[in-house]
C-alpha cells in the first residue's frame, strides 16, 4: 500500500464509520423509494453482450507501437548487466527501456519506491516474472524478437516462496535491509518480517482461565489470484511537450494518474487518464504495473505504445493475494459464552512491505462480541509477486481459520453452530476486536435469517454435509467528486469518477433519479476521465456505489437549489416560495400556490434566459461506510474414494443497508461466493523448488467453470446505514469471506474430518479422509 | 513460415518429407496453434490436412471403423454407429477441452501430441485401435499404444503422418468405457484416467479385457495384469479389488501441479474399477 503522502489508507475512516452519531436530518432518513430498489436493465449490458464495449486493449492510436516486457525467469537474482544494444539495433524497434529509463522521482516515499521497483526491477529481480526490461516495436513479432536479443546477466540468489519457511531464522532474505516494524526495541538484524501489528482488548490469558473448552488449531491457505477475465492493458501516449495520455483498464484512473505522474516525474495535471470498461478487477486493478512502463516506452519512442499482458504475465507478475499461515485459539464456557480469543496471522506480501496480515488481524474476530481478544499479524516477505488487494483482502483467510474453530468449539460444547454464533454475535455498541464501537449492524440478523432459512432444514443426500460460516468487511468511503449537468432537453448527465466494476453506474443513476424525482431513464451516468473531475479514490473497499451515490445525491441537491432559483426567476417570485417535489418546482404560499408546477424539462428549456446551464457539483470525503456482515450456508458432496467435492447447494445472506439495484446486489453476493468456492476447493499458486510458478494459466490454475457451481441463492437484508442518505452500505466484498470456512465446516460435518489447508483439493481431502479412516 | 493445405495424402507426405527445418501437421490446431501462440514452437512448415477428403470421413467397414485423421471429436460424437459401437472411445473424445475445442480437435492429433494425459488415448488403447501411418516409404500400421514414446514424443518418422485411426468391429457381448479424474466438471486435463474394454461369454464371464491408464506414466499404459485380474470372472468384488491393485501397481506417476504420486496411484484403481463396471454393463453383464 502506498504511504499517507500519496494515497489514503484504504480504511482510514474505519474508526469513524462506526460513530454512533445518527444524523437526524429528515432528508437523511428516506425510507419511501420510487427508483431505488427497482431493477432496470443495466446501462452497459447491450454494448457488452454485442462486443461494442471498449475494454483496455480496445483503444488504438495512429502510429501505435507494441510494447512487450522482458521478465525474470528467476525467483531471486542479482541483475549484473543488461545489454540492450542488439535489441535496439533491430529494425522496427523504436525504444528499449530498463530501470535506467525510470529514474527515481519518489523523493523518499518508500511505498512509491516499492511500486517503481515492482514495475521494473532495479538491480535485483525479486520474483519469477519481475519485469527487467521492455521494448516498443512496430509489431508484435519484432517486439518478441527484440526481447530475445536483450542479454541479462543474472547472478542467481537463494530464494524463499513459502510463508512458514520465510519466517524461519535461517531463511534467505528477500530484502537484506528489512528491519521489522512494530517491534520494540526495533530489531538490528534483518528478517523477512516487515511488520508486526497487534489488535484487541481485555486480558486474553485471564480469559482462557475461565474457559471450559479451548480449541487451538493451525491453518494454511495458499496464494490465489483474482482471476479477472480481462488481462491488464493500456495505451500510453507521451508528447514531446511533456503532456501525456493513458487509456487503461483500471479500478481507479485517478490513482493510476497520480502514481504514474510521480513515477514518470510529470505534473499530475499533465497526465490525462481515461478508464476503459473493466473485465473484472476484484482489487487486482488497484496497482500500476505495465502503465508506467508503457509511458516510459512512449516517451522514449515518441509514439503511442500499447502494452497488453498475456494471461501468463497476469499470473506471474500482477498482484495476487497472500498465502497465509494462521494459529487460532478460542475458549468458551459450557453455556456457549466465549471468554477469550487469540490469533496469530502470517501473510505473504511478495517482496515488499504490505498491510495484509494487519487486515487479517483486524477482520478475524470482527463478527463477535468479545471481552478478551488479541490478534497479532506478521507481514512476511517472499519471492513472489507483490501482493495486491483481492475482494475483502485478507478477511477470507482469517475467517477460514476463526470460523473453523468456532464450529469445532460449538460441536465440543454441544451447541448448534448457528446458536453458538448468535450467542456471541457483535451488536450495536459492541467494541470491535479492531477497536471501534459498532453502530447498527447486521451480523445477528443474518444469523437469525440463516436459522430460519429453508436451506438449513433441507434433507442431505449420501456423502453430503452442510456447513455455515460468517464474514465481515469494513467497507470504505473515501474521496469522491461528482457532477450533474442538466441538458437543454431536461435529461441529466451524471458524471462520476469511480470506475464501474459492479453496476455502480446504474445504482448511482437510480439514487440521483430518486433525489431529483425524475425517471431513471432520464439520467445517464458516465465515468469521466481524470481531466474532468477532482480526485476520486479507487473503486475499492466496496465504495463505488456507496460514495458516488452519496456525492451524486448531494450534487442533485445542489442542482435542485439551482433549479428552484431558476423557477423563481421564471415566475418572478422569491426563491423561498419554491420547493422541489417529484421532479417539479412548486410555488408555495397563499400568493403563489395557484401557479402550475414547472417540470425539470421546462426549467431546462428556459435555462438560456434564466442564468445559463444548470448543474450541480459535489466533492466529499464519504465518511461513514457502514460495516458489512454475511452468513453463508453450503452443502458439499464429497466422493470418498477420490476426495473430489461438489457444491450442491449454496445460500448467501447479507446486509446491504439498502439494496439500490437488487439484481446487482444479488450478483455481487453470487460472484463473491463463486470466487470463495474456487479458492476453497481448487485455486492455488504452485511454485516449484526453483521458485518458478508452475501454473500460470487457467488450465492449471483452476477457477470454477459454470458447471462447477449450483445456482447460488441469495437473501438481501436491509439494516440501513445511518451515515448514507438512503442507508446504503457497500456490498461488493463480504460475500467472498465466509465460503472457505463454510465449505470446510460442511466437510467436517459430513465426514468428521477437519480440513485445515486451503484449497481443499482432492489430494488433500482424500489424504485426510484416509487418515481419519485409519484413526 | 510456409503454410500448405494439400488435397491428397500423397502430397502431404511429399511436403513433410521434403521439409527443411521444423514441420508440423495441422488438423484441428487445438494443440499446435496454442503452442505457436505461446511461442513454444516456431514452425517453418505447417501442413494442414483438413482439405484431404478421406481424412475428413468416418468409414464403417466389415472390419470396424476408419476415422480420418482430420475428423473432429464433435463429428465422432455425431456418428450414431460409432457411438453405439464404441461409446467409451467417443465419450473420451467428447471430454477434451470445451465444446468449441471438440469441434476442432481430433483423436489422431491427440495421439500424436503424445501427452500421457490425453483423454482419447486410453480409450483407444483399451479398444485395440491402430494408427494407419503414411510416409515416404509407404504405409504401416501401429497399435495406438506404440505411437507415443514419451511425453510430447511420438514414433512417427520424418515425412510420416497418421492418415486414420482404425477401430475393430464391435464384437458380441462387449463394451467399453472411459473415465477421467478432474477436480472440475469440464475444461480440464486428466489427473488420472482409465479406459476399459471387456468381452463376456453368454454367462457373463469376462473372456477378453483390455485396461489402459492415462497420466500415471510417461505414456498411456496398457495394463495386462489388470486385464488378467478380471478375465474369467463376473467382475465380482474380489475381481474388482484385484483389478484395482493391478492398476495401482502399474502406476509410475510423478508429483506435479495436477496431482501427487499417492493420489494418482490410488485414484487409478478407483477409476479402473468404475470404468470396468460401466463396460461390463454395456457388454450386457449384470
Amino acid at each position: 500500500m502506498a504511504s499517507e503522502s500519496t494515497m489514503a489508507h484504504p480504511f482510514e475512516d474505519a474508526p469513524n464509520h462506526v460513530t454512533p452519531t445518527v444524523i437526524h436530518d429528515p432528508i437523511l432518513s428516506k425510507t419511501d423509494f420510487r427508483s431505488v430498489g427497482t431493477r432496470p436493465l443495466r446501462p452497459d449490458g447491450l454494448d457488452k453482450v454485442t462486443g461494442r464495449a471498449r475494454y483496455g486493449a480496445d483503444f488504438n492510436m495512429p502510429g501505435q507501437l507494441v510494447g512487450l516486457v522482458l521478465r525474470s525467469p528467476h525467483a531471486h537474482a542479482k541483475i549484473k548487466k543488461i545489454d540492450t544494444s542488439k535489441a535496439e539495433k533491430l529494425p522496427g524497434v523504436k525504444a528499449v527501456v530498463t530501470a535506467a529509463d525510470l529514474p527515481d522521482h519518489t523523493g523518499g516515499d518508500q511505498s512509491m519506491y516499492d511500486i517503481l521497483e515492482n514495475c521494473m526491477a532495479r538491480g535485483v529481480a525479486k520474483y519469477d516474472g519481475h519485469a527487467v526490461a521492455a521494448v516498443a516495436a512496430v509489431d508484435a513479432p519484432t517486439a518478441r524478437k527484440a526481447l530475445k536479443l536483450i542479454k541479462v546477466d543474472y547472478e542467481v540468489l537463494p530464494h524463499v516462496t513459502d510463508v512458514d519457511e520465510a519466517v524461519k531464522p535461517n531463511a534467505p532474505l528477500v530484502n537484506p535491509r528489512m528491519l521489522t516494524e512494530g517491534v520494540e526495541p526495533k530489531p538490528k538484524k534483518a528478517s523477512n518480517i516487515a511488520k508486526r501489528t497487534e489488535f484487541g482488548h481485555g486480558d486474553v490469558d485471564a480469559g482462557f482461565k475461565e474457559a471450559d473448552v479451548i480449541v487451538t488449531r493451525s491453518f494454511r491457505t495458499e496464494q490465489t489470484h483474482q482471476g479477472y477475465i480481462e488481462p491488464h492493458a493500456c495505451v500510453a501516449s507521451v508528447s514531446p511537450d511533456g503532456t501525456g495520455e493513458l487509456w487503461v483498464c483500471t479500478q481507479g484512473h485517478f490513482v493510476y494518474r497520480n502514481h504514474c505522474a510521480m513515477l514518470l516525474g510529470m505534473d499530475v495535471s499533465k497526465l490525462r487518464v481515461t478508464s476503459s470498461e473493466i473485465g473484472g478487477g476484484f482489487g487486482g486493478k488497484t496497482h500500476v504495473w505495465a502503465e508506467p512502463v508503457a509511458l516510459a516506452l512512449s516517451r522514449k519512442a515518441n509514439r503511442p505504445v500499447k502494452v497488453t499482458m498475456t494471461r501468463e504475465e497476469v499470473f506471474r507478475a500482477s498482484g495476487p493475494t497472500s498465502a497465509s499461515s494462521i494459529d487460532v485459539k478460542i475458549g468458551a464456557r459450557k453455556d456457549g459464552a466465549i471468554v477469550a480469543a487469540d490469533a496469530t496471522l502470517r501473510f505473504t506480501c511478495g517482496p515488499y512491505y504490505g498491510m495484509w496480515a494487519e487486515l487479517g488481524s483486524m477482520t478475524a474476530f470482527a463478527c463477535y462480541d468479545l471481552k478478551n481478544v488479541r490478534t497479532v499479524g506478521y507481514e512476511v516477505l517472499v519471492n513472489r509477486p507483490k501482493t495486491a488487494a483481492y475482494r475483502a483482502p485478507s478477511a477470507p483467510m482469517a475467517a477460514f481459520a476463526v470460523e473453523s474453530v468456532m464450529d469445532e468449539l460449538a460441536h465440543k460444547i454441544g451447541m448448534n453452530a448457528v446458536d453458538f454464533r448468535i450467542k456471541n454475535a457483535a451488536k450495536q455498541g459492541t467494541r470491535a476486536s479492531y477497536g471501534p464501537v459498532y453502530g447498527p449492524i447486521g451480523i445477528g440478523a443474518t444469523l437469525e435469517a440463516a436459522k430460519k432459512h429453508p436451506h438449513m432444514k433441507a434433507p442431505l443426500g449420501k456423502n453430503q454435509g452442510r456447513g455455515m460460516a460468517c464474514g465481515f468487511w469494513f467497507n470504505f468511503g473515501g474521496q469522491t467528486c461528482t457532477d450533474i449537468n442538466v441538458g437543454p432537453d431536461g435529461s441529466v448527465t451524471l458524471t462520476v469518477g469511480t470506475v464501474d466494476v459492479g453496476g455502480s453506474r446504474a445504482s448511482i443513476a437510480l439514487c440521483v433519479a430518486e433525489e431529483l424525482g425524475v425517471p431513471y431513464e432520464q439520467v445517464k451516468c458516465i465515468v469521466a476521465d481524470t481531466g474532468t473531475l477532482g480526485h476520486n479514490d479507487m473503486t475499492d473497499g466496496s465504495r463505488g456505489t456507496f460514495s458516488s451515490s452519496m456525492a451524486g445525491i448531494f450534487a442533485a441537491r445542489n442542482a435542485i437549489t439551482v433549479l428552484r432559483e431558476r423557477a423563481a426567476r421564471m415566475w418572478e417570485i422569491p426563491v423561498e416560495h419554491v420547493t422541489w417535489e417529484d421532479g417539479h418546482a412548486k410555488a408555495v404560499g397563499e400568493k403563489y400556490g395557484n401557479l402550475a408546477p414547472l417540470s425539470l424539462k421546462e426549467i431546462a428549456a428556459a435555462a438560456g434566459n434564466t442564468g445559463g446551464p444548470i448543474a450541480g457539483h459535489s466533492e466529499i470525503v464519504a465518511d461513514g461506510a457502514g460495516v458489512s456482515f454475511a452468513t453463508h450456508i453450503a452443502d458439499v458432496e464429497v466422493d470418498p474414494e477420490t476426495g473430489r467435492s461438489k457444491i450442491v447447494r449454496y445460500t448467501v445472506i447479507q446486509d446491504a443497508g439498502k439494496a439500490v439495484h437488487p439484481a446487482y446486489v444479488e450478483g455481487q453476493y453470487q460472484g463473491g461466493a463463486a470466487q470463495g468456492i474456487g479458492w476453497a476447493l481448487n485455486e492455488e499458486y504452485i511454485y516449484g523448488k526453483d521458485g518458478r510458478l508452475q501454473n500460470p494459466g487457467f488450465l492449471d490454475y483452476r477457477i470454477p467453470v459454470c458447471s462447477d457451481l449450483p445456482m447460488i441463492d441469495t437473501q438481501i437484508l436491509e439494516i440501513p446505514n445511518p451515515n448514507h442518505p438512503y442507508g446504503v452500505r457497500g456490498v461488493g466484498e463480504t460475500s467472498i469471506v465466509p465460503p472457505l470456512a463454510a465449505i470446510a465446516n460442511a466437510m467436517s460435518n459430513a465426514f468428521g474430518v477437519r480440513m485445515t489447508h486451503v484449497p481443499m483439493s482432492p489430494p488433500r481431502v482424500l489424504k485426510a479422509l484416509e487418515a481419519a479412516k485409519k484413526a | 513460415m510456409q503454410y500448405e493445405a494439400p488435397e491428397t495424402t500423397k502430397a502431404a507426405v511429399g511436403l513433410l518429407a521434403k521439409a527443411k527445418g521444423s514441420a508440423y501437421v495441422l488438423a484441428g490446431g487445438s494443440d499446435l496453434l496454442v503452442r505457436m501462440k505461446g511461442g513454444f514452437v516456431e514452425p517453418d512448415l505447417v501442413v494442414d490436412i483438413k482439405r484431404i477428403k478421406p481424412m475428413r470421413e468416418i468409414k464403417k467397414t466389415a472390419s470396424g471403423f476408419v476415422i480420418g485423421a482430420a475428423v473432429s471429436c464433435a463429428e465422432m460424437n455425431e456418428n450414431k454407429a460409432l457411438v453405439k459401437a464404441w461409446p467409451g472411445v467417443v465419450e473420451a473424445a467428447g471430454l477434451i477441452g470445451s465444446k468449441q475445442v471438440q469441434s476442432r480437435c481430433t483423436v489422431a492429433g491427440n495421439l500424436c501430441n503424445a501427452s500421457p494425459a490425453a483423454d482419447s488415448v486410453p480409450a483407444l488403447v483399451a479398444a485395440g485401435a491402430k494408427a494407419l501411418i503414411q510416409g515416404p516409404k509407404g504405409k504401416r500400421k501401429l497399435p495406438v499404444e506404440q505411437v507415443a514414446v514419451g511425453p510430447g514424443k511420438n514414433a512417427l518418422k520424418k515425412g510420416e503422418l497418421i492418415e486414420a485411426i482404425e477401430l475393430p468391429a464391435r464384437k458380441d457381448r462387449s463394451g467399453d468405457a472411459y473415465l477421467r479424474f478432474i477436480p472440475r466438471t469440464e475444461m480440464d486435463i486428466a489427473v488420472v484416467s482409465a479406459g476399459v474394454n471387456l468381452r463376456l461369454d453368454k454367462k457373463g464371464v469376462i473372456t477378453e479385457a483390455r485396461v489402459a491408464l492415462g497420466a500415471v506414466a510417461p505414456t498411456v499404459v496398457l495394463v495386462a495384469a489388470a486385464a488378467k485380474a478380471v478375465i474369467g470372472t463376473k467382475l465380482d468384488e474380489a475381481a474388482l479389488a484385484k483389478l484395482g491393485e493391478a492398476a495401482s501397481a502399474a502406476c509410475k506417476p510423478i508429483d506435479d501441479k495436477r496431482g501427487t504420486i499417492e493420489f494418482r496411484t490410488k485414484v487409478a484403481a478407483v477409476l479402473a474399477k468404475r470404468a470396468a463396471e460401466i463396460a461390463y454393463k454395456r457388454a450386457g453383464g449384470k
